[in-house]
């Protein structure tokens, strides 16, 4: 009976209803996509400096509290309200995000360079309270409403009708799919054929061989966090406009976690395909086997899907082959 | 100056290999095991055994349990908070279902319900390593934290889900629940963190001690030596989420007096890693350093601003104190990076060789 009730009877119901299945299923596929703009921005500094960056999910929080925060200046300052304040917000923030980058490498990985790993990783978790502390301080802890209309963000459904039911998706998951697609496009352009790409890639192969060869480390740790704080912004934009600008947002790099672990710490494309693996098999397994345990499963089946992969690819789907030798 | 050790000579083995082999480092732990077990339960008020001592020994014993996984063993681990909650239900279930049973025995029995929890989720240890093994025991962390919400047998099915610790007497003395005085509930914590960190220390000084620092150094050149792998790392997950355990159960019982689950949450995880690397990784001393550092400079934040008459918000003064620890972890790492433990042996070292400076 149990066994049915696992093995047989969601595939049956996914028969029953295929349209509730694919609205599922697309619901898995935007939530993947959120998940890999996070595991992205772990990705990019995990690769160019070795860093495991823990304060990636409270510089999402970070990079779109700053643009309310901005934006509601501004429009107090007298700037009209709509898309020019919007834009230089965006543009303010930006900059914020660019000034960030610069203080973290300036105060914590310059004094840190050649530490084990370890310690680099703890200094993340001091910058994460650091910037829970001062984001409270400056913005307060109350949840703030992401300025997408301004910005010109689609709101809204479209409704499909297939399979003789209804399908509805957001417009704004949509963009978000869309955007992402372009970033990721981005960085895979920026990573292979400009100077700093090619730069990028060297100091993550080696630090001292890349130093060796004239790569400017400092410069390039900027520009990696200044990047990483990018995606940082665009994924808090993105998740602001679903849901809210709170603090409980930083959970949500808890869940990207797994996306990490499976797509492998070094691969841009395994962070996009674990991902959407994890945000597939997060939501189908909600769905359909979720009422067999209770709910809220979802805290933990990505952790558990990620720990299968691995019994099989300790390195992750896409990172590179361990060696070790003695 | 103080650390004159002229005419100290060892004249047998035991006396060179003991763990104090300086003559005032004897003498110092004989003292600081005076004033905790006779001066402060004497002297201190309520305030300090509650609020301060209880919870900073509980938290030096969760420490310790990582510091012999994280630092001894080298397996990185998040899933302290979860394991502390094992050992906080699986006290709970087995004090509710044998009450006849003493409850400071449940307390430290408890212990091996936690093991088993650890040594489950320390089986992905064999295959994978570094970030990747700190993420997979993240698993454990949601997964134990969801059952404890979800399974209402843990908690035996009370409307609150929540633990509570009722009140059991010790030779008529009240031990826990709400009538328990903090001066005893202290001393049963101190004897307990105390007798568990001297074998803590027996272990890691030990044959299995050196068995997990070959395996922290390098896994698979232990492995060459003889070292069994397998046997290493779930030992080393066993008695660390041992410890962890009995920190979760004492916590409930003897601190809180009553939790729910969120009190075992990710936070919990990673406050007691802050301190296992604040301390000092690979250190007992560190371990003490640390949880002191860490728990006590929030309440120090808290209490100092209000009596130099500079009463703050107390939400400002919260993210104050979430600012200052998240700057003070950067600042000691920069400054230490092996953790106030390593910074206390250089003093020892420029006190023994005072006044010279080699």
């Amino acid at each position: 009976m149990l066994l049915y009730k696992i093995f047989i009877d969601p595939f049956l119901q996914m028969g029953a209803a295929p349209d509730l299945f694919v609205q599922t299923l697309w619901e898995g596929l935007v939530a993947g996509v959120l998940y890999a703009l996070i595991a992205l921005g772990f990705v990019l500094i995990f690769k160019a400096s070795g860093v495991f960056n823990f304060a990636q999910g409270i510089m999402v929080v970070f990079g779109a509290l700053t643009l309310v925060g901005l934006y509601d200046l501004l429009t107090r300052l007298g700037l009209p309200i709509g898309f020019l304040s919007a834009l230089v917000a965006l543009v303010l923030t930006i900059a914020v995000m660019f000034l960030l980058g610069f203080a973290v490498e300036r105060a914590v990985l310059r004094p840190l360079v050649n530490q084990p790993d370890i310690i680099l990783f703890m200094a993340t978790f001091g910058l994460t309270y650091f910037l829970i502390g001062s984001g409270e301080l400056l913005f307060g802890g109350n949840p703030k409403v992401m300025i997408s209309d301004q910005l010109y963000l689609p709101r809204g459904a479209l409704d499909f009708k297939i399979f003789g039911g209804l399908v509805s998706l957001q417009k704004i998951d949509i963009a978000a799919a869309v955007i992402a697609s372009i970033m990721v496009a981005g960085f895979a352009i920026f990573f292979s054929k400009t100077r700093i790409g090619r730069a990028l890639r060297a100091v993550a192969d080696s630090h001292k061989a890349a130093l060796a060869v004239g790569i400017s480390l400092e410069q390039i740790w900027v520009i990696v966090w200044f990047a990483s704080g990018l995606v940082a912004l665009v994924t808090g934009i993105m998740w602001g406009a679903r849901s809210e600008v709170s603090f409980a947002l930083q959970i949500i790099a808890l869940r990207a976690l797994p996306v990490l672990i499976l797509g492998g710490f070094t691969s841009i494309p395994g962070a996009i395909v674990g991902g959407l693996i994890i945000g597939v098999g997060e939501k189908l397994g909600d769905f359909y086997w979720g009422a067999l345990l209770g709910r809220g499963i979802e805290s933990w089946l990505a952790y558990f899907i990620a720990l299968v992969f691995l019994l099989f690819r300790p390195q992750g789907l896409f990172g590179e082959k361990i060696i070790e030798r003695v | 100056m103080l650390y004159r050790e002229v005419g100290q000579f060892k004249t047998s083995y035991a006396s060179d290999q003991a763990v104090f082999p300086i003559l005032q480092d004897r003498i110092g732990i004989i003292a600081i095991l005076f004033i905790a077990f006779v001066a402060i339960p004497l002297l201190g008020d309520d305030f300090l055994l509650q609020a301060v001592m209880i919870p900073f020994l509980i938290y030096a014993l969760a420490t310790i349990g990582l510091n012999l996984l994280t630092g001894y063993a080298g397996l990185l681990s998040l899933g302290t908070g979860a394991f502390m909650g094992v050992g906080a239900y699986a006290c709970y279930k087995l004090e509710s279902l044998f009450p006849q049973i003493h409850i400071l025995v449940w307390i430290v029995a408890s212990g091996f319900v936690s093991a088993a929890v650890g040594v489950l989720f320390g089986l992905p240890s064999l295959r994978i390593k570094g970030f990747y093994l700190a993420i997979a025991t993240l698993a454990a962390q949601f997964f134990l934290q969801w059952c404890f919400i979800r399974i209402p047998w843990l908690y035996n099915y009370n409307t609150s889900g929540a633990l509570e610790a009722s009140t059991r007497t010790f030779f008529g003395v009240p031990v826990t629940g709400p009538t328990a005085t903090p001066q005893v509930r202290y001393l049963i914590v101190l004897t307990i963190v105390a007798v568990m960190t001297w074998a803590a220390s027996n272990i890691v000084h030990g044959r299995i001690g050196r068995m997990w620092m070959a395996v922290r150094d390098m896994d698979i050149a232990a492995e060459l030596m003889g070292v069994r792998l397998l046997t290493t790392k779930l030992l080393a997950f066993a008695v660390s989420s041992f410890y962890c355990g009995v920190a979760g159960a004492m916590m409930v019982f003897l601190w809180y007096g009553g939790a729910e689950a969120e009190v075992f949450s990710i936070d919990q995880s990673f406050f007691i890693l802050f301190m296992v690397i604040i301390g000092g990784l690979g250190s007992l001393l560190g371990s003490y350093l640390g949880a002191a550092l860490i728990f006590i400079l929030p309440i120090l934040l808290r209490t100092v601003p209000a009596h130099l008459g500079m009463p703050l918000h107390s939400d400002t003064v919260e993210h104050l104190s979430f600012m200052i620890v998240g700057a003070m972890i950067i600042f000691f790492l920069i400054v230490e990076p092996h953790g106030l433990a390593q910074l206390w042996q250089i003093a020892k070292q420029k006190l023994r060789v005072w006044p010279y400076p080699y």
